[in-house]
């Protein structure tokens, strides 16, 4: 994928539910800025609510990195949530619908992805997880694959 | 007993009252370790309170020998810095508000100004009027440099506050015989969730509710935690008899939902607070009636 990077750019820890609170409310704030609708806001807030719990819960706790990108001269938001825990293991299994090795509602993975626009996780079991989200506002440039 | 006793008019009163707290450095570091600042903070031992005490008096004689009073970035501080920071944010951490460190903080004045008094029984009134208002000065600019420790101590209990409106009570409405409301504001995390699902089902029990409205406008995201609480509550309220309705799910929010993924179906949601309690007013078999024309509202 090309885009280039932008200059503004946030690392939030993820270490305890306040810091949910933060991120939630960075991204929210970040996504108004660059003039998302509010429906675009919404998802890319959730989507950053459900992997950052994961990165809290699953992971033993991370990271969130967020730049402002531009692609095409459309504008966007990246997430890129990372952590040092256990990784996936079974990357399908964890996207499945409902699927959960704890006692959440197995939606989180699997409902960021049809949140935003662009979706990538890199893990490895024992080695930690990365998870990479970019929205845009209006569309996403070039083709999008189908989901 | 200090040797200058009877101080002449010229005795410039910021060196006096240095001097006066170094000498009762002992006596001042005692009656402070009763106060509640030193009290509450230093619990292991009286001695270790006594201690803390000293070095506050040391560093306040430090800054009124440099003839400091009004300056909290005074050398003098540098040393207790550190300690009353520890203070600070050992007060803020069991709860004490700003407010409260600050008057505890002004109650270390008053032991300090009687000896001071008492060390100036003979000197003439205008002098002791010129060290008292020295002192006061001096205690008001520790209370300064305390305060801006024990900000950055509160900040981040603060900001908890502020972002999780956590300690907004959950208040349960009664808006119709049998029907009861809970608007929800801020973060629902787990442990709010617990607080809101146990008021919800006691206001059901207390007063009878076969309806109980969950009002959701104030809850800024409804990811898969929240949906899965609301959905917990909304169970329990069944088992106890109750119908429970979700009301105030913001547009944004509930294309979110579908896109999410979460199915609601299971529970029964209103747009807003208004039209859950016509629906539930309908429920309970009460029927609206438009006041007829002409009729004073
Ligand atoms: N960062 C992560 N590290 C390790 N495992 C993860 C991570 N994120 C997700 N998983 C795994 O994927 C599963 C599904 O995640 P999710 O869809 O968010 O559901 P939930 O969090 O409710 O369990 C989790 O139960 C967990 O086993
Ligand atoms: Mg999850």
């Amino acid at each position: 994928m090309t885009h280039s990077t932008g200059s503004v750019s946030a690392c939030l820890p993820i270490h305890s539910d306040l810091d949910l609170v933060r991120v939630r409310q960075h991204v929210r704030q970040m996504t108004a800025q660059l003039g998302f609708g509010l429906v675009e806001q919404t998802k890319l807030v959730t989507a950053a609510s459900e992997l950052a719990r994961n990165a809290l819960v699953h992971g033993g706790g991370g990271q969130m990195e967020c730049t402002a990108v531009t692609s095409g001269g459309v504008k966007g938001l990246r997430l890129v949530f990372s952590d040092e825990g256990p990784g996936i293991g079974d990357l399908d299994q964890a996207l499945t619908d409902g699927y959960t090795s704890g006692e959440g509602l197995g939606m989180g993975l699997g409902g960021a992805r049809r949140l935003v626009h662009d979706f990538s996780v890199d893990t490895r079991r024992g080695s930690g997880t990365t998870v990479t989200v970019t929205s845009w506002i209006s569309r996403p440039p070039g083709p999008r694959e189908a989901p | 007993m200090p040797e200058q006793q009877t101080a002449e008019e010229q005795t410039n009163p910021t060196e006096e009252v240095g001097t006066f707290l170094r000498g009762r450095r002992e006596q001042i570091a005692q009656r402070w370790a009763d106060a509640a600042l030193f009290r509450t903070v230093f619990t292991v031992s009286r001695e270790e309170a006594v201690e803390a005490g000293r070095a506050v008096v040391e560093a306040l004689a430090a800054v009124a020998a440099a003839g400091r009073l009004e300056d909290a970035e005074a050398d003098g501080f540098a040393v207790v810095r550190e300690q009353l920071a520890r203070t600070a944010h050992s007060r803020a951490r069991s709860g004490a508000t700003l407010a409260q460190i600050s008057a505890e903080m002004d109650a270390l004045r008053p032991p300090v100004n009687d000896l001071l008094l008492d060390e100036l029984s003979a000197a003439p009134a205008e002098h002791v009027r010129k060290c008292t208002t020295a002192l006061a000065v001096l205690m008001g600019t520790l209370r300064l440099v305390m305060m801006e420790t024990a900000m950055s101590a509160g900040q981040e209990l603060i900001n908890r506050q502020r972002l999780e409106m956590l300690e907004i009570a959950t208040p349960v409405i009664k808006l119709w015989e049998g029907i009861v409301a809970v608007p929800l504001i801020g973060t629902l995390d787990s442990a709010r969730s617990q607080v809101v699902m146990e008021t919800l089902l006691d206001a059901v029990v207390e007063q009878h509710a076969r309806i109980a409205i969950l009002d959701i406008t104030g809850v800024p995201t409804v990811d898969s935690l929240v949906a899965q609480h609301l959905m917990k509550t909304v169970a329990a309220a069944r088992l106890m008899g109750a119908e429970c309705i979700v009301s105030g799910i913001r547009p944004a929010i509930a294309q979110t939902i579908v896109h999410l993924g979460i199915d609601l179906s299971s529970v029964l949601t209103r747009a807003s607070l208004a039209d859950a309690l016509a629906y539930a007013l309908q429920q309970q078999g009460a029927h609206i009636v438009p006041a007829p024309a002409g009729e004073p509202q």
